[in-house]
Order: structure tokens, then C-alpha cells, then sequence
């Protein structure tokens, strides 16, 4: 393609910018779509952050950019800032982008199975972003009863007030839904047939069993809240009451179809994180992972324990008593695996030799902002203690100190690893670790104060809280002022990062193939790898972190290196 | 545009074709869709005795016909399997569509049941019964028309002798069909 495509502009084998960009059925064009577009909706889920907190923090003022929060305003951002946060962002960026991109690369192969598979679950999902989007401008407004949607108030738009609004939020998820399911089974299928000759199931790397068990966790769990969707769906249009008890039905059965997704979900987007944590890891402590087996094991238990704890978010919804003696067991069990990773990855830093790039401070940053994340989902996991933090800020803050790390900080650990990869340069490792103090302290300064504020007995989802004494005490307010103007640090740090992300990627010092000398296959082929990949398929003959190897000159020993 | 097919889509690692790969991995998936859905009306069943004064009104002579025009379906399917593998590709075009027939004859059984339902009152918001009931045999029959779709593009492929491998694959799902069936007549037309 690159021969005399210039000395004529009827040449045949050049492709139309349509095609190579728009209609790709290449799995990296389609890994691109997928981040820019999760890339786009995280800046407006960031916006809605922007808005919902300026209101907290000043209620009833005039916020620069939006004008006054009306309280139904307020509701429809808080539920879509979640929503977007999590089916548009996280799930797009760490399952689809990364496994798009990285999963062929990483097992020596041209493209996904099913390309054309491919480019259609990115259709569905651009479509499903549309119509989040466009929800936002319907009549009544974009949906506000929360992104878990609990009925009544999603199935019925006398008390939403959202006729249109609410139905497009259910359409767009489900459509959501239907897109990973298709790109999932792409991904399965992909790292189970088309691995490079000589790669054994344990040469695999550790983002790809990720990805993979990810799909798998996703797929198993998912099937249930899309029958619930369509269910919610019928309540809405055709004033069926499955959720309605005066019609016979029952509220809390949504809650159950939602939380048996729900729960699995957290570890969908966890594990591919861990993934993303332990390639930067072994790479910049020059370490072999240590206990490969033991994560892989790991992770396939947190799978399948993670069916088992869902209705640990209904504590306070009329559950048996006995049942969430059950949930707490379970709950506090995940914990066990969770945890065990994690030490795993403190002990692959042990006796290495460490770089502190900016890829290997955010996957640091990811463990240390994680273990908080998990260590304050202990009092949530056992019913007695949830009773009082339920609905607080306690929750939120405990959620955000999980899936920061995940949707966040580890997403920055694997741009900043694998742009070289995507875009044939690097990026500025000072504005870099700018990005990146500038990221993780503010960070902390937005959910600590949260979590004061929630033992407090501040409850989530309320639009102000001057109409309660007892939460506006002058005390509350300073903690929500200081966690607003640390967001706003944090977002503002956000411009040199894409500064930086769009100026490299034109201008950027060129990377060769392999800059940060690692073993796994994506490093063999040309950076930014054409069309098929690799100029010569290649085979492998080791595990993905044979790094420092006694008795070898250089410190790593790519996977495809004849022994 | 003819697409050149990836080396990824010919490399067959674990023995078991890509294409038969997938669609076990789509069964998986859709193993959990009617999971979810008949979950949740077996709990109800189980906890409302007063349904079964509805499910009374279910018309078991045509559950059972489309059982049968089901279970005969899937025979064809076997049969255009078999004609496939011995590369007869008429006799598995003839198979496939008697397949189709079969498909066909459902949804007419069905359309013939629900009218009749409908027209005397027993609508989808009729009672909680009736809402599982239409969306659980509904989301059925999507799937039988899909499938039905699905095989006629791959018997004009038959036809032709291309893709012969693909009867096996249609065949996997509409066993799956068949067998989705077999869960819903007992729990919609015999449990009364």
C-alpha cells in the first residue's frame, strides 16, 4: 500500500478515508474508535461531575458554563455522570479499546476472528452513545432516578418525570449491552483459536486473561439485567407492572436482576486493570510477575464469587435477614482474592529494579488507591455496619476509591505504556508525571473529605442540603467546598494530559518498536503496526515475563526470541 | 467488498473451529438471557398459587402441536447436517428449507394462538401471568424468526457449495431454540 500510492490518485489498493478510519474492520482502528469515543464521553461525564459538585458546594448559585442546577437538572447529571462513567467509559476504554488493541498484538496475530463482528458491535455502541446523549435534550429531560434505576421511579413517569428520558436511558444501556456481548465473544474466541504458534495457555499475558475472564464474567452475568431491561422496558411503554406491586409485581426483583450484574460488573472492569497493573509492573521493575499461576487462579475465583455477594446492596431493602447474613460471608470472602493480588503485586516489586516512568507511577498509585477502595468496602460488605453508611457519602466515596483506580488511573498506567504502540511516539514524560501528581493528590482530596462527610450521616443524591439542618452545619459545607476545588485541580490537570496525548501523537519523539524493552509480542511488531500487523507472523517460545534472567546480557528476553 | 480473511480466523488452536467456537459462546450468553427471565417467573409461580387460575387458560393443544412442529424441525436440521458433511449440498438446501417450513409453522401456530387470546381479553397487561407469558414465548419467537432468516441466507450459500460448514453452526442454534422450547411449554401450557 505504501509503494506509488502517491504517483496516482487512481490507485486501487489505496483505501478511501471512510473506509480506513469510519468502516475499519481492523482491530486497532476499531481499539481507537472505541478510546476516543470513551475519551469523549469521559469529558462530558466530567463535565456533569463539574456542574453537580459546583452546586454542592454553592448551592443554588450561577455555575460557570451551565448556569443554576435545577433539582431535576441535578438529578439527571449525577444519574448519566455514574452511567456514562461506567458503560461509557470504563467499560469502552478497558474491555474494548485495550482488548480490541492489545489482544491480537499481544497473541501474534493479524486481527480479531471476526472483524466485521467487530466493526458492528462498535456501531451498536456508538449508537447506544447517541441516545444516552441525545436522552439528555428530550422533553422532561435526561433520566435522574439514579444509574441503578430502581423502580418505581425508572418504570413509571409519574414519579420520574421523564417520560422520554427514562425509556432512552434503558434503550441506550441495553444497546450498550448487546455490543459487548458481541465484542466479547469476539475476544473469547480470538485468545482461544488464534494464538501465535508455540504460546501456550500460560504464555498468555496477564491483560489478556484478563480481558478474556473479564468477557466471560460479563457474558455470564449480563444475560439476566437484559431480560430485566426488556422487562423495564414493558412497565415503561406498555404499563406492565413487573416491578409494580399494586399490579402483582415486585420492586426489589429488579434490584436483584440489576446487582446480579451489578456485582460481577465491578470485577469485569477490576480485572482488566489488574491486567493493565501487572504488564507496566513487570516491565518497569524488570521483574518476572511473581505467582502467575496464582493470579490467573485468583481471578477465575473472584469471577465466580462475585455471583455470590450481589445482594449486599439490598441490606436495606427488605431482604431476609438471614440471606444477608449469607451476602456479608460472601462479601467479606472477595475480599480474600482481591487482596491476595495485590500482595502478589507488591511482591513483584520486591528486589526489582525500579523505573518510576509515569505508566509505572499511575499502576503504583493504582494499588496503594485501591487497597482503600477495598479496605472501606469491608464495613459496607457486613449488613450490620451497612445499615448506617447505606446511601451515604460513605458509599460514594468508597466506590470512587475503586473505580478511580480502574476507569482512571490504570486506563492512564496503559495509555501512557502503550502509546508509543498506538501512535509511533512518545509522550512527555515531565508533562507526564505532572499529569500525574496532579491527577492522584487531588484525587484523594475530593473523596476524603467524602468519607468524613458520609460517617457523618450525609445522605447520597440530594440536590441541597441547606433545606437540612443538620447536614448544613457550616463544618459539612467546608468539606464539600474543599472536595469541589480539588475536583476542579484535578480537571484542570486533565488539559496538559491531552496537551500532551494529541501533541505526541503528531510531534512526538518517534519510538521505535520496543522503547521500554519488553517481552510481550506487541513489542515485536512496527510501532504504529500496519495493516496485519506483523511483517512476519511470529512464534513463541517463553512466558511473557522472563525479565533479569540470571545468566543473559540483557535484561528481558522478548517471548518470540529463538532460545 | 469481498474481505480477505484474516490468518486469525484460520488459525484453530484449541482444534475446535472458530465458527463453532462462537456460536457456543452465543449460547452461553443467550443460556443466561432466558435464565434471567424464567427465573424470575418461576420465583413468582412459586410464591403466587393464584397464577395458576390463569395459566389455566393456556392453550395446551397448540403448545403441544408446536412442540411437535419443533422437536420435527430440528430433525430436518440434523438430516441437512448430515447432507452437508457428505457434501450433498441439494439434499441440505432441501433440509434447511423443510427447517424454515417447520420455523414457518410455529409462528403460524402461534399467530393463531395469541390472536385468539388476545381478541377474548387475555392481553399482556392483563395479569402479571400473561406479561411473562407473552414476553418469554415473544423473545422465543424472535429467536425462531432470526433463525429462520439466518438459515435461508445460508442455503442460498449451500446451494452454491460454499460455507457447508455453516449448516453444523445453524443447526448448534436451533437445537438451542428447540430446547429453549422445551423449558417453556412445560412452565407456560402444563403447570396450570
Amino acid at each position: 500500500m505504501s509503494s506509488n500510492a502517491a504517483a496516482g490518485h487512481g490507485d486501487h489498493h489505496e483505501v478511501s478515508f471512510w473506509q480506513k478510519y469510519i468502516f475499519s474492520v481492523d482491530h486497532k482502528v476499531i481499539g481507537m474508535q472505541y478510546l476516543f469515543t470513551g475519551m469523549f464521553m469521559a469529558l462530558i461525564g466530567g463535565f456533569f461531575v463539574y456542574v453537580f459538585r459546583m452546586q454542592l458546594a454553592f448551592p443554588g448559585q450561577e455555575v460557570l458554563g451551565f448556569g443554576t442546577v435545577s433539582p431535576a437538572q441535578y438529578n439527571a447529571l449525577v444519574t448519566n455522570h455514574g452511567t456514562i462513567m461506567i458503560f461509557w467509559v470504563a467499560m469502552p476504554v478497558l474491555i474494548a479499546a485495550l482488548g480490541n488493541f492489545l489482544i491480537p498484538l499481544m497473541i501474534g496475530c493479524d486481527d480479531m476472528v471476526f472483524p466485521r463482528l467487530n466493526r458492528l458491535s462498535y456501531q451498536i455502541f456508538l449508537l447506544s452513545a447517541l441516545i444516552i446523549i441525545g436522552s439528555l435534550f428530550v422533553p422532561g429531560g435526561g433520566f435522574g432516578g439514579a444509574w441503578t434505576a430502581y423502580p418505581p421511579l425508572s418504570a413509571n413517569s409519574q414519579y420520574s418525570l421523564t417520560p422520554l428520558g427514562s425509556i432512552l436511558w434503558v434503550v441506550a444501556v441495553a444497546l450498550e449491552f448487546v455490543a459487548f456481548l458481541i465484542g466479547g465473544i469476539n475476544f473469547v474466541t480470538t485468545t482461544m483459536n488464534s494464538r501465535a504458534p508455540g504460546m501456550k495457555m500460560f504464555d498468555i499475558p496477564m491483560i489478556v486473561w484478563m480481558i478474556v475472564i473479564a468477557s466471560i464474567l460479563f457474558m455470564a452475568s449480563v444475560g439476566p439485567l437484559i431480560a430485566g431491561a426488556v422487562m423495564l422496558l414493558f412497565d415503561q411503554t406498555m404499563a406492565i407492572g413487573f416491578f409494580d406491586p399494586a399490579k402483582g409485581g415486585d420492586p426489589v426483583l429488579w434490584q436483584h436482576l440489576f446487582w446480579f450484574f451489578g456485582h460481577p460488573e465491578v470485577y469485569v472492569v477490576l480485572l482488566p486493570a489488574m491486567g493493565i497493573v501487572a504488564e507496566v509492573m513487570c516491565t518497569f521493575a524488570r521483574k518476572k510477575l511473581f505467582g502467575y499461576k496464582t493470579v490467573i487462579y485468583t481471578a477465575l475465583g473472584t469471577a465466580i464469587l462475585s455471583f455470590f455477594v450481589w445482594a449486599h446492596h439490598q441490606f436495606v431493602s427488605g431482604i431476609d435477614p438471614r440471606m444477608a447474613n449469607i451476602f456479608t460471608v460472601t462479601t467479606l470472602l472477595i475480599s480474600i482474592p482481591v487482596a491476595e493480588m495485590l500482595f502478589v503485586y507488591i511482591a513483584t516489586l520486591y528486589g526489582g529494579s525500579i523505573q518510576f516512568s509515569t505508566a509505572m507511577l499511575f499502576a503504583l498509585a493504582f494499588l496503594v488507591e485501591f487497597l482503600i477502595g477495598g479496605v472501606t468496602g469491608i464495613f459496607l460488605g457486613s449488613s450490620a455496619a451497612d445499615i448506617y453508611f447505606h446511601d451515604t457519602y460513605f458509599v460514594l466515596a468508597h466506590f470512587h476509591y475503586t473505580f478511580v483506580p480502574i476507569a482512571i488511573i490504570s486506563v492512564f498506567a496503559a495509555l501512557y505504556y502503550w502509546f508509543p504502540k498506538m501512535f509511533g511516539r512518545m509522550m512527555n514524560e515531565t508533562w507526564g508525571k505532572i499529569h500525574f501528581w496532579g491527577t492522584v493528590i487531588p484525587f484523594n482530596f475530593i473523596f476524603i473529605p467524602l468519607f468524613i462527610l458520609g460517617t457523618s450521616g450525609q445522605h447520597r443524591r440530594i440536590y441541597s442540603y441547606e433545606n437540612f439542618p443538620d447536614l448544613a452545619t457550616p463544618d459539612m459545607q467546608r468539606l464539600r467546598v474543599i472536595a469541589t476545588t480539588s475536583l476542579i485541580v484535578m480537571l484542570v490537570f486533565q488539559v496538559p494530559f491531552l496537551i500532551n496525548f494529541f501533541y505526541s501523537m503528531f510531534k512526538g519523539k518517534k519510538a521505535g518498536n520496543n522503547p521500554w524493552n519488553s517481552n510481550t509480542l506487541e513489542w515485536v511488531a512496527p510501532s504504529p503496526p500496519p495493516h496485519g500487523n506483523f511483517a512476519e507472523m511470529p512464534e513463541v517460545y517463553r512466558g511473557p515475563y522472563e525479565y533479569s534472567v540470571p545468566g543473559r546480557e540483557s535484561d528481558y528476553w522478548p517471548q518470540n526470541e529463538k532460545p | 467488498m469481498g474481505m480477505v480473511q484474516p490468518i486469525a480466523t484460520r488459525r484453530s488452536v484449541t482444534g475446535i473451529s472458530t465458527g463453532k467456537l462462537a456460536v457456543w459462546w452465543v449460547l452461553g450468553s443467550e443460556i443466561v438471557i432466558f435464565g434471567g427471565l424464567l427465573s424470575c417467573y418461576l420465583f413468582f409461580r412459586l410464591l403466587y398459587g393464584h397464577w395458576s387460575e390463569e395459566a389455566v387458560h393456556t392453550n395446551t393443544f397448540a403448545g403441544s402441536l408446536n412442540t411437535l412442529i419443533l422437536l420435527t424441525s430440528s430433525l430436518f436440521a440434523v438430516l441437512a447436517h448430515r447432507a452437508a458433511e457428505i457434501k450433498d449440498c441439494r439434499r441440505a438446501f432441501m433440509y434447511l428449507w423443510l427447517t424454515i417450513g417447520g420455523a414457518l409453522s410455529f409462528l403460524v401456530v402461534k399467530g393463531c394462538e395469541w390472536t385468539y387470546e388476545i381478541s377474548h381479553g387475555l392481553t399482556i397487561g392483563k395479569s402479571l401471568f400473561w406479561s411473562f407469558y407473552y414476553t418469554a414465548a415473544g423473545l422465543h419467537a424472535i429467536h425462531v424468526i432470526a433463525g429462520a432468516i439466518i438459515m435461508a441466507f445460508i442455503s442460498f450459500d449451500v446451494i452454491k457449495g460454499k460455507n457447508l460448514q455453516r449448516v453444523e453452526l445453524i443447526g448448534i442454534y436451533w437445537h438451542f431454540v428447540d430446547i429453549v422450547w422445551i423449558f417453556l411449554f412445560p412452565l407456560l401450557y402444563i403447570a396450570k
